[in-house]
This record gives C-alpha cells, structure tokens and sequence, in this order.
C-alpha cells in the first residue's frame, strides 16, 4: 500500500471516528472536550504546515487567527453580512495577512530566530492597532449577536461546532498528507533542510515558502473565525495575544513536527493535561501556563520528535547505539600516533 | 507643533528610560555574542528580578538600591544555573531549541509569578519616590535620574570585565573562536554559563534602579523582551557600544511616540522599527555590512 493511499485511509478513519462521536455522544461536557480538542488541533495544523513542513519558526500565529476573528466579526457586525458568506472573507483575509508578511519576511531573507521574533513584533503590531483604532471596537472588544441557527453559523450545542472544525481538521490533514507525497511537499521540505541545496536544485525557496505561510495563515484564520461563532467575542488581547501563538506552536512541537499526525495528537494530550490540571489544581490562575511551559522545554530536552517519533525513536535507537559506539572507536584512536 | 518646554522634558525622560533598556539590552547582547542564543527569557527575568526588588523591600524593608549587590548576585546565580542545568542540555546544537527552550521559560517564569502574585500591578513606595529635580524647564523624577547614572555605571562596569580582566579575555576568546579556545584550556561550558549569569545580573541591577519609578506585574516583562531585542539589533548584534546607544534611541522614541500619539499607539514605534530594522538593515545602523 503506497504512502498516499494510507494516509487517505487514515483521515478517512479519523473523520467517521469524530463524527461517529460527535453523533453518539450526548453529554455537553463530552461534545465540548471533543470540539476544544479539534480547534487545538486546527491552530496547531496550521502552524505544522509553516513551521513543521517549511522549518520557518513563527511566534506570532495570533497574528491570522486574530485576523480572521476580527473580520469574521466586523463582516457580521458592521458589514451586516451572513456568517457562511463572512467565513471565506476572514481565512481569506488571514490567508492574504500571511501573504504580505510572508513577503516582506522572505523578500529579505528572515529566518531562524529572526523570523520567529518578526512575526512575534506583527502580532504585537496588529495587537496595538486593535487597540487603538475605532471599527474594531478598541480594548472593549465586539461582541456577535447571539441568534443560534445554522443559517447564522451559531449553534445551540457544541455538536455544530465539532462538525465545523471537523470539516476544517480534515481539510487541514489532507493538505498535510498532499504536502508529504506531492512535488511542492517535497521542495518545501527540501528549503527546510537546507535552502541553499533546495535552491541549486532549481526550487524557488521564497516562492514554496510564501505559499506555506498562505496556507498556515489561512487555517489560523479559520481557527479565529470559529473562536468568534463559537464564543460571540473577540478583543484585542485574546486575538493577538502570546497565548494563541504560544498554543499553536506547542501542539505541534510536542504532537511532532513536520508529521501528519503528531498535531492531532500533540493538541490532543495537551488538552487533556489541561483538563486534568484544571480537576487537579482548580481554577488557579495561570497553573496551565507553568505547566504548558514546562511540558515544551522538556519536550524540546528529551523528546524533539514529539510523540509520533517515539515510536521511530525507539527503532532508532539500536542502531544509534552501534552507530555511537563505532564513532566512539574512531575518536578514540584518532588521537593515537 | 510642539514648543521646547514639552518637548524638553519629554527627551529628558526618553533618555533615562534609555539608560535602563540600555542596561537591560547590555544583558542580552552579552548572550548573544557569546552563546549566539537569542534569550527569550530576558524580559521574564527581568520581571522576576523586579518581583525579587519588590520582595526586598515589602517584606525585609531593605531599600531598593540597597539591594543592588544581593540582587546582582541572585540574578547571576540563578542565571548560571539556568544556563547549565537547562538551556545547555535542551539545545542539542540547534538554535530553534534555544528559541523554544526559552520561550517555555519565559512562559513558566510568568505564570509562576501570576500564581505567586496574582495579575495586580505592584509598585513600591520610598522616601524619594516623589521627589523631582528641576534640570531647565523639566521636572524629573529623582530615581530616574538615579537609573540613568546608575546604569551607565553598571554598563561601565560591564565593559571593564569584559576588556580587562582576565574573565572577559575568556568571554571574548570563546565568542569569537570556541574551538580555539577550548584548546587553549578554556572551559567552554563554564564560560557559557558565566556569560548567562553575567547577562541576568545586568537584569538584577536594571530592576533595582527601575523598581522606584516603575511597576511590576507577570506581564510587564513581555512588553521588554521586544523592546530590547529592538536595541540589540539596532545597535549590531553583538555590539556592546551599540547596545548603549540603541538604548537611547529607543529611548526617546518611545517618549516621543508616547507624546505624539498617545500611550497605547505611541508604543507601535517601537516594533516598527524593529521590524524595519530586521527587514532593511539586519546588520544594525552602526554595523558593518555581513
């Protein structure tokens, strides 16, 4: 069974799993775990496709999401437009916002940690200027009408939720598995591991990574486009804020990145680990934060392929043992006249 | 638009303002030109640095540029520990851990003290806290004037270790050849260590002379992180002159910012020019060009 086929498969499987549950499961308190576990997954997705695939470290992923809540908004609110019509103006939107900065960052040769802290400063940008300016309603934030209907994209239970995100999950693996078997997939790749190699080969780096961050923009604004039907608000702090950012980088650093799965997973076991902290230690302020902090660095320490490469950790790890072993001999008798 | 009596004061406060990003930005360029790390942690030490002040004074009554030596020396500590116990060993060679690893600090250190000492703004109060000094038409605050002086002498201070002593001769050696000087005996890890030390302790004395004029709660770190990464880049990574100046600039366009377009939008000078700077002129505006 070739490559493709499996991971068609496997998203097949994931879809009517989620969806089998979004149906049998009754309980608010079960179908809302199911949607906050599926827009962690998108956030971290998104981020997967810029940051995993084409190895550009962004900080400031608030950025799209916040551009995408706040037009899903404005369109609504100011604009008087229908939420369905609103949804592709927002991850539009988001998705030209990742296109200008993608632009200006790639034009003039940002990467690394450079990159990382430029989008960081747009966020910040964006954040003030939410701020500041009148028609995003300032620090008070805007709030949706509330009009539950599925004419109006508002749900009275969270299933119509799970069901919207599951259609945007889905749309986000598949454009995950076609990065892992198409052409652009694999020069994208190839800019991650070494830009100048990638570049001799006759791929156009700036051009496959503008078109990752388009598409890493465009899912984060549908992210925030969901945030906004799902919770009839938005301000400047939860839009543009660290903690979206910060949310959207550790799912997929601790899931691993660069892999299909290692998002749905890594959002999956941290939002767990939220739950349970939240039953362990009550609402204490900020108890999550520690612990969500704590989880990337040792992530980052002991794990650095996330939890979908434990399982190629652990094949690796004989051979590394020989490999460490044989480099061992060698250095050992280097020194020898 | 503006006549001298408003503009007057307005530089004068950007300038003493400078003095402490400068001395904070000091911190963080000594890091980067030798462990070539970005530290993403800084801005969260120095809210914790401004937290260790606060302590000092509310609980032990110990004036704040008393405590000046203890938290130096704190700060150096809990920085060498940090360097060696931690980001050392999650680095694994690569500079996207580095940036991770100290994001996860950072974000750890920041919701420690929001659990520690809740989301309120904290401020302390001292004999001179309300004290001003007449320099022209200007009325200054007395601990800022203090913060200014203050900070160019710890700068000072930081420059003579660095080209006098023995201690820098190591720094510099391992900044700019590590292999080199490892064979020549030098500890590489130790030096590593010492420079992070170094680089928060610079933190410890920048919170002592800010803490009287200033504030402090979980967040007020994030809000430097930017800024000083804004004057290490302007002044050429790396550079310490640079750091100095960077300072003052940022400084004084912040105060200016601040006057021109009100409080909120006057800090999107800030960043702009950070992004600017990253984008037309990585090398710095006193660099030369890579």
């Amino acid at each position: 069974m070739s490559g493709a086929r499996a991971d068609a498969l496997g998203i097949a499987a994931f879809v009517l799993v989620v969806a089998c549950a979004a149906f049998a499961l009754g309980s608010n308190v079960a179908l809302t775990f199911v949607m906050m576990a599926l827009y962690a997954t998108l956030m971290a997705q998104a981020w997967n496709l810029l940051g995993g695939f084409g190895g550009q470290f962004s900080f400031g992923h608030a950025l799209f999401f916040g551009t995408g809540a706040y037009v899903q908004a404005i369109a609504q609110v100011s604009g008087g437009i229908n939420a369905w019509a609103a949804l592709p103006l927002a991850v539009g939107a988001a998705g030209v916002v990742g296109l200008l900065i993608g632009a200006l960052a790639f034009r003039y040769g940002l990467k690394g940690s450079y990159f990382a802290l430029v989008t960081l400063a747009f966020a910040e940008v964006f954040r003030i200027l939410a701020l500041s300016l009148g028609f995003t309603g300032g620090g008070v934030g805007m709030m949706l009408p509330l009009r539950a209907s599925a004419t109006n994209l508002q749900f009275a239970s969270p299933r119509g939720y799970v069901l919207m995100l599951l259609g945007f999950v889905t749309l986000a693996l598949a454009v995950t598995a076609w990065l892992r078997h198409s052409r652009f997939g694999a020069s994208l790749q190839a800019v991650r591991d070494n830009e100048d190699a990638a570049r001799a080969l006759g791929i156009a780096p700036f051009r496959v990574k503008l078109i990752a961050t388009v598409l890493s923009g465009a899912f984060m604004g549908a992210a925030g486009a969901f945030y906004v039907q799902a919770f009839q608000y938005i301000d400047p702090a939860i839009a543009f804020g660290a903690t979206t950012s910060v949310e959207a980088l550790l799912g997929a650093i601790v899931g691993g990145m660069g892999t299909l799965w290692g998002p749905v997973l890594g959002a999956l076991a941290l939002h767990a680990l939220a739950e349970l902290t939240r039953n362990l230690f009550g609402a204490l302020p900020g108890i999550n934060m520690v612990i969500y902090g704590s989880v990337l660095v040792l992530i980052v320490m002991f794990m650095p392929r996330g939890i979908a490469g434990l399982g190629v950790a652990l094949r690796w790890t004989r051979r590394d043992c020989l490999g460490g072993a044989r480099e061992h001999d060698r250095e050992r008798t280097k020194g020898q006249p | 638009m503006f006549d001298f009596s408003i503009l007057f004061p307005s530089l004068l406060n950007g300038l003493t303002t400078g003095a402490v990003y400068a001395l904070v930005a000091l911190g963080l360029t000594l890091i980067y030109g030798v462990l070539h790390i970005i530290n993403f942690a800084h801005g969260a030490a120095l809210m914790l640095a401004l937290y260790g002040v606060y302590v000092l004074r509310t609980r032990f009554g110990i004036d704040p540029y008393l405590a000046l030596p203890v938290m130096v020396a704190g700060m150096f500590v809990f920085g060498y520990a940090l360097q060696r116990v931690v980001i050392n060993r999650a680095s694994h060679g690569k500079d996207e851990n580095i940036l991770l690893v100290t994001l996860g600090l950072s974000i750890v250190m920041e919701n420690a003290a929001l659990l520690v000492f809740k989301s309120d703004t904290r401020s302390i109060e001292t004999p001179y806290t309300l004290t001003t000094v007449a320099i022209g038409p200007a009325m200054i605050a007395l601990p800022k004037i203090v913060a200014f002086f203050g900070s160019l002498v710890v700068a000072g201070v930081l420059l003579w270790v660095v080209q006098r002593t023995d201690l820098g001769r190591a720094i510099r050696a391992v900044a700019k050849e590590k292999q080199g000087a490892r064979l020549m005996g030098i500890d590489v890890a130790h030096v590593y260590a010492l420079s992070y030390g170094i680089g928060l302790a610079c933190l410890g004395a920048a919170a002592c002379f800010l803490l009287p004029a200033f504030y402090v709660n979980p967040q007020v770190g994030s809000g430097f992180v930017l800024v000083s990464f804004t004057i290490v880049v302007l002044g050429g990574m790396g550079s310490f002159a640079g750091a100095l100046l960077g300072g003052f600039l940022v400084g004084i366009v912040e105060s200016l910012g601040g006057l021109f377009l009100g409080d909120s939008l006057g800090q999107v000078g800030i960043y702009l020019i950070f992004i600017a700077v990253l984008l037309f002129r990585p090398q710095g505006l006193f660099g030369d060009r890579v």
